[in-house]
C-alpha cells in the first residue's frame, strides 16, 4: 500500500487566537453610530472593562480557522465508520434550505400566524417520524438523543405519578449507551443492569425474573449497540406490560431499520431517534444534534410543552398540556437541524430511505464477512448497520485495538468505535452505513488487513502510530491530573 | 439517488460474498410481527430543484421573509455575523466532524473549543468554561444541578421571576422528578429582584439570577452576590444577551460561583430558536463536577503542545448512573462559531458594538417615552427596556406590523401583573428610519 488517501499533506502550524493580533485590529464591519451617542451615562459602579479578547484582522481570523480546519478530519474527508454515530454523508443542500432567508431568520416569539412556514416544517416532520417509526405522537423539542431520553424518562416518571404508583427500578441492558443509565438516573430512576446473553441479545427469560411492580420499564436500544437485533423484543415488552411496566426505545440505530421495522408493534412505547444520525444532518464535531421523541397515544399527553399542532388548515403552538412533562428548551429545539433533517427526509422518500437501511445492513455484513478471518468476531451472526469485532487474535503480538485505530489515520481513515460496547473487551465497532460505495469498502478492507498483517510482522509502527498527524498519541493522563482548560 | 451509491451488479457481488439472494434476505431474522406493514406515509422524493421550491414556499408563509425589523429579542436576537463567521465555520472539516474522540486527528475542532473556553471564560470573568451546553435554557438547569451537587445535603433552590420565563419552565422540568425545593424571587418596583427573604429560606443551596433579566433590566450583581454568600449559598448568573458584557461588568468580577446563558447572539442564525449555545462557566475550584464536555491542553509523545477531550471520568460514558449529566452530543459548532464570533469582534469591536446596542435602544426608549410611553421600571438597561402606553398600543403595533416592523412584544402572556407593558429590544442591526417610524407611528 504505497499509495492511497492520507499518505501525504502539508501541516500548517497555527497558534493560538491570543498569540496572535494587536490591539485596534478589527475583522467585524461596524455599523454606523447613526444615533447619539449615550452610553457615557452608565453608572459607573455597573460600567465594565470589555474582556480580555484578541484583536484580529479579517485575514487573521480567516487564516487561522482554514488552518484550523487542516487538522480535522470530517465525512467529506474519507470514510468515517465510526460505530453507533451513523456518520453517512451530510448533503450539501439540506444546509442550503436551512439557510433560506425567511426560515433562518425567524424569530421564535412572533404570533403563530407570523411563523406559519417554520410550524408547518415542524408539524409536516412530526407526521414523518411518526410515520417511520409507525408511533402516534412526535415532538421536535429535544436538542440531542441524550434530552430526548430524559424527557422519555420523565414521561414514564408522570405517567405512574398518574397512575398513583411509585416506581423507582429501571432495568438497562449491559449494552446500552452510557447515557440511557444516566437520564434513568436524573429521573430518580435506580438503574438495574441486565446481562446480554451468549448470542448478544437479551433472553425475555432475564426480563420475566427482574420485570416487577416497583420496576418502571426497560430501556432498549434496538438494533442494540453489537449491531444485533433483539429478535425477542415482543415477548420482552410483553412481560414488562403485563406487570405494568413501560418501555423505552433508543432509536440511535433507527439507520438500520427505515421501512423495515415498526416500533409501535415491537411494543415500544416511547423512543427517541438521533437526526444527527439517521437523517444525515451534520455533527458538527460535536453538536448540535436533534432527539426528538415519538409515543404511542396513552403517552401522548406527557410530551414536552408546546405541542405543534394544526386546525382548520392552519399551525398552532398548544400550550394548554396539563400532563405535559413541562418545557425541555427555551423555544422548539434545534430547529434548524429538524430543518435539515426534513429537507433530507423529502430529498429521499419513503423508497430511498428503506434503500438506505437495506444498503447500511449490506455494507456492514459485507465488511463483516470480508475481515472475519483476520479479526476476532465477537458474535458470530448477520449483523444489522454494524458489526463488532475485537483484538482478541492480535494480543499475542502486543498489538492492541488502539494501535490498530491508530494505524486506520495514518491511512486516512477515521477510526471505528473502539472498547465500545463495554461487553466486548478491546472493541472494534465498525460502521460503514450506505454511503459509502463499494470500492471505498474494499479500500477499507485492504488497508485493514494490511495493518493486522504488520501487527501479526512487526507491530512497532503501530505501537507508534500516528505518525502523519499534526500532533502523535496525546498524555491524556497529565490533561486529566492538571486540568488546563482555558489558556 | 444521488445519496447511494451501489450499482446493481456492485449490489449483487455483495450480496455473493455476504450469502444472500436479495437485499431483504439480509432481514430475514426480524420476525414478522415487528415487521413495519405497507409503505411509509412520507412525501417526496424532491429533486433539488422542486426542494428548492419547498422552501421557498415555506419560507413566504413567514414573516420574517418580508420583515424589516423585529424589535423583540426575549432570548433571540438579530446581530450582525461577519461573513467570514458562517463561511469559515461552514467547512465541512468542522462540520462533518464527530465529537473529537480521536485526538489526533481533530486538533482543528480541539484547539477551536480550548479558544471558545477560553474567550467565555474571559468574557464572564470566570476561570473555566465548558465545551457548551443545548441552550441557555437547559445550561440554567443544569447549573443548578450543579449547585446541588456542590452544596450535597442542600435541597432548596431560588430563582428569580426576573429570569427568562422559559428558562424557569426548563428548570422545573429538569428539577421535577428529585425532591427538590425550587423557590421563586418577586420582582421589585425598580424591576431587579428582591432578595430581602433569603434570610428565611432554609436548606438553600443556590440563588439564581439574569442579568440583563428578561425586562433588560441590569440587575445590581454586586450586592445580589453579597447578600446570597452571606446566606452561604452558591450565586449563579444567567444571561440570554452575552453582548451585554462588553460594556457592563462581568457576573465574575461580581462574585458569581456559576455563570451560564444562551451566546445565540454570537454568530448563529435566529432560526425559531435553536440551534444556539448554552454557554457554562464556573471558578476553578467546582470544575471537577461540571457537566458536559471539556477541552484541555496537554502534550503528546513528542512534547508538541495539543489538546483532547479531559476529565471524561465525570460523564456518562464512563460514570454511566452516576455521571455529573446526561449531556453527550452538544452544540459543538456552535460553539466553534462563538469563538469566531468573538474573535471577529476582538475586545475592541465587542466595546463598540455593545455602546451602540446601548446607544440605539437609548434613542427607541427615550423617543417612546417622548411619545407617551411609559417606564415600567427605572433601572438601568442594555438593549431592551419595557414600556406601557396610557392608550392601546396594539393599533399603531398593527400599522407598524403592516409597514414590516413588530414593535415589541407584550407581556400579559408571561406576566399576568404586566398587561400592556412591552418588552422592545434594539440592536445594531436597526437602522434610526426604521427607529423614527416606531416613534412616528407611536405617537398618532
Amino acid at each position: 500500500m504505497t499509495t492511497g488517501p492520507g499518505r501525504s499533506g502539508l501541516i500548517m502550524e497555527e497558534p493560538l487566537l491570543w498569540e496572535k493580533g494587536q490591539p485596534g485590529r478589527t475583522a467585524f464591519s461596524l455599523p454606523d453610530q447613526d444615533v447619539p451617542e449615550r452610553s457615557k451615562e452608565i453608572d459607573a459602579n455597573l460600567l465594565g472593562e470589555a474582556p480580555d479578547f484578541p484583536d484580529l484582522s479579517e485575514i487573521d481570523v480567516v487564516r487561522h480557522y482554514t488552518r484550523l480546519s487542516g487538522w480535522n478530519f470530517g465525512i467529506d474527508t474519507g470514510m468515517y465508520p465510526l460505530g453507533s454515530c451513523t456518520m453517512k454523508y451530510n448533503p450539501k443542500i439540506n444546509e442550503k434550505m436551512a439557510a433560506t432567508p425567511g426560515i433562518a431568520s425567524s424569530h421564535p416569539l412572533l404570533d403563530d400566524e407570523l411563523s406559519q412556514g417554520s410550524l408547518q416544517i415542524l408539524f409536516e416532520l412530526q407526521s414523518f417520524l411518526a410515520s417511520l417509526t409507525g408511533m402516534d405522537a412526535v415532538s421536535l423539542q429535544p436538542a440531542a438523543g441524550a434530552q430526548g431520553e430524559l424527557a422519555g424518562m420523565l414521561a414514564f416518571a408522570a405517567y405512574f405519578r398518574k397512575n398513583g404508583e411509585q416506581r423507582n427500578k429501571i432495568l438497562i441492558p449491559d449494552t446500552a449507551h452510557g447515557t440511557n443509565p444516566s437520564s434513568a438516573a436524573l429521573c430518580g430512576f435506580k438503574p438495574v443492569q441486565i446481562q446480554s446473553g451468549t448470542d448478544g441479545i437479551i433472553d425475555p427469560q432475564v426480563v420475566a425474573e427482574l420485570m416487577d411492580e416497583n420496576t418502571v420499564g426497560i430501556m432498549l436500544t434496538n438494533p442494540n449497540t453489537l449491531g444485533l437485533f433483539e429478535e425477542s423484543i415482543r415477548e420482552i415488552t410483553a412481560i414488562v406490560h403485563e406487570k405494568g411496566g413501560l418501555v423505552y426505545g433508543d432509536g440511535a440505530n433507527m439507520n438500520a431499520v427505515m421501512g423495515i421495522v415498526d416500533f409501535k408493534r415491537c411494543g415500544i412505547d416511547i423512543m427517541h431517534l438521533n437526526l444527527h444520525k439517521t437523517f444525515s444532518t451534520p455533527h458538527g464535531g460535536g453538536g448540535p444534534g436533534a432527539g426528538p421523541i415519538c409515543a404511542v397515544e396513552k403517552l401522548r399527553g406527557f410530551l414536552p410543552t408546546p405541542h405543534v399542532t394544526r386546525k382548520d388548515g392552519a399551525y398552532y403552538l398548544e400550550y394548554n398540556c396539563p400532563e405535559s412533562i413541562g418545557r425541555l428548551h427555551a423555544f422548539f429545539g434545534n430547529f434548524g437541524v429538524l430543518v435539515k433533517a426534513y429537507s433530507y427526509i423529502l430529498s429521499m422518500g419513503a423508497k430511498n430511505l428503506k434503500k438506505a437501511s437495506q444498503l447500511a445492513v449490506l455494507n456492514a455484513n459485507y465488511v463483516r464477512e470480508s475481515l472475519r478471518n483476520d479479526l476476532y468476531l465477537a458474535y458470530d451472526k448477520p449483523c444489522m448497520h454494524e458489526c463488532v469485532f475485537s483484538d482478541k487474535w492480535q494480543q499475542e503480538y502486543q498489538v492492541s485495538t488502539l494501535d490498530m485505530a491508530k494505524g486506520l489515520i495514518d491511512h486516512g481513515y477515521h477510526p471505528p468505535t473502539i472498547y465500545f460496547p463495554l461487553v466486548v473487551p478491546g472493541a472494534i465497532m465498525i460502521e460503514p452505513t450506505e454511503t459509502e460505495n463499494k470500492d471505498d469498502l474494499d479500500q477499507f478492507i485492504a488497508v485493514f488487513k494490511d495493518l493486522i498483517r504488520e501487527a501479526k510482522e512487526d507491530g512497532e509502527r503501530l505501537r507508534q502510530a500516528p505518525l502523519r498527524t499534526k500532533v502523535r498519541r496525546l498524555d491524556e493522563t497529565q490533561a486529566a491530573r492538571k486540568p488546563c482548560l482555558t489558556g | 439517488m444521488r445519496y447511494l451509491p451501489h450499482t446493481d451488479t456492485e449490489i449483487a457481488e455483495m450480496l455473493a460474498v455476504t450469502g444472500h439472494d436479495q437485499l431483504d434476505d439480509l432481514f430475514a431474522h426480524i420476525p414478522d410481527d415487528c415487521r413495519y406493514r405497507g409503505e411509509m406515509s412520507l412525501a417526496g422524493p424532491l429533486s433539488e430543484w422542486s426542494l428548492t421550491d419547498r422552501f421557498q414556499e415555506l419560507a413566504a408563509k413567514n414573516y420574517s421573509s418580508s420583515a424589516k425589523a423585529v424589535l423583540i429579542g426575549a432570548g433571540s436576537y438579530s446581530h450582525h455575523t461577519p461573513e467570514i463567521v458562517s463561511s469559515l465555520i461552514s467547512r465541512s472539516e468542522f462540520l462533518t466532524a464527530y465529537t473529537p474522540y480521536q485526538p489526533e486527528m481533530s486538533q482543528g475542532t480541539l484547539q477551536g473549543i480550548f479558544e471558545y473556553q477560553t474567550l467565555t471564560a474571559r468574557l464572564l470573568g470566570m476561570e473555566v468554561a465548558n465545551a457548551s451546553m443545548y441552550d441557555g435554557a437547559s445550561a440554567l438547569a443544569e447549573a443548578l444541578l450543579m449547585a446541588l451537587r456542590i452544596a450535597r445535603k442542600k435541597n432548596t433552590v431560588a430563582i428569580s421571576a426576573a429570569i427568562h420565563p422559559h428558562y424557569r419552565e426548563v428548570v422545573r422540568t429538569y428539577l421535577q422528578a428529585e425532591s427538590f425545593t425550587l423557590i421563586e424571587l418577586p420582582v421589585k418596583e425598580d424591576g431587579r429582584t428582591d432578595l430581602s427573604s433569603l434570610q428565611n429560606i432554609d436548606d438553600l443551596a443556590a440563588v439564581a439570577l439574569q442579568s440583563p433579566n428578561f425586562f433588560g433590566v441590569i440587575e445590581d450583581l454586586e450586592k445580589a452576590g453579597q447578600a446570597i454568600h452571606s446566606v452561604a449559598a452558591l450565586f449563579v448568573t444567567c444571561f440570554s444577551e452575552p453582548f451585554a458584557y462588553g460594556l457592563f461588568r462581568s457576573p465574575g468580577d461580581n462574585g458569581a460561583d456559576i455563570v451560564c446563558g444562551e451566546g445565540q447572539s454570537f454568530g448563529m442564525a435566529q432560526s425559531f430558536g435553536g440551534p444556539g449555545l448554552g454557554m457554562f462557566a464556573c471558578k476553578a475550584k467546582h470544575q471537577r463536577t461540571l457537566p458536559g464536555r471539556l477541552v484541555g491542553e496537554t502534550v503528546d509523545i513528542e512534547g508538541s503542545r495539543g489538546y483532547v477531550l479531559t476529565l471524561s471520568t465525570r460523564e456518562q460514558h464512563i460514570r454511566r448512573e452516576k455521571a455529573t449529566s446526561n449531556i453527550c452530543s452538544n452544540q459543538g459548532i456552535c460553539a466553534l462559531t462563538a469563538a469566531a464570533y468573538m474573535a471577529s469582534l476582538g475586545a475592541t469591536g465587542l466595546r463598540s458594538v455593545a455602546r451602540l446596542n446601548y446607544d440605539k435602544a437609548a434613542y427607541l426608549r427615550n423617543g417612546l417615552i417622548e411619545a407617551g410611553g411609559k417606564l415600567l421600571f427605572n433601572s438601568p438597561t442594555f438593549n431592551e427596556f419595557v414600556l406601557c402606553f396610557p392608550d392601546d398600543f396594539e393599533v399603531s403595533r398593527e400599522r407598524l406590523l403592516k409597514k414590516g416592523i413588530v414593535a415589541g412584544i407584550e407581556l400579559g402572556r408571561f406576566y399576568k401583573e404586566y398587561k400592556n407593558a412591552y418588552l422592545f429590544c434594539v440592536t445594531e442591526t436597526t437602522a434610526r428610519v426604521v427607529l423614527d417610524t416606531v416613534i412616528g407611528e407611536a405617537c398618532k
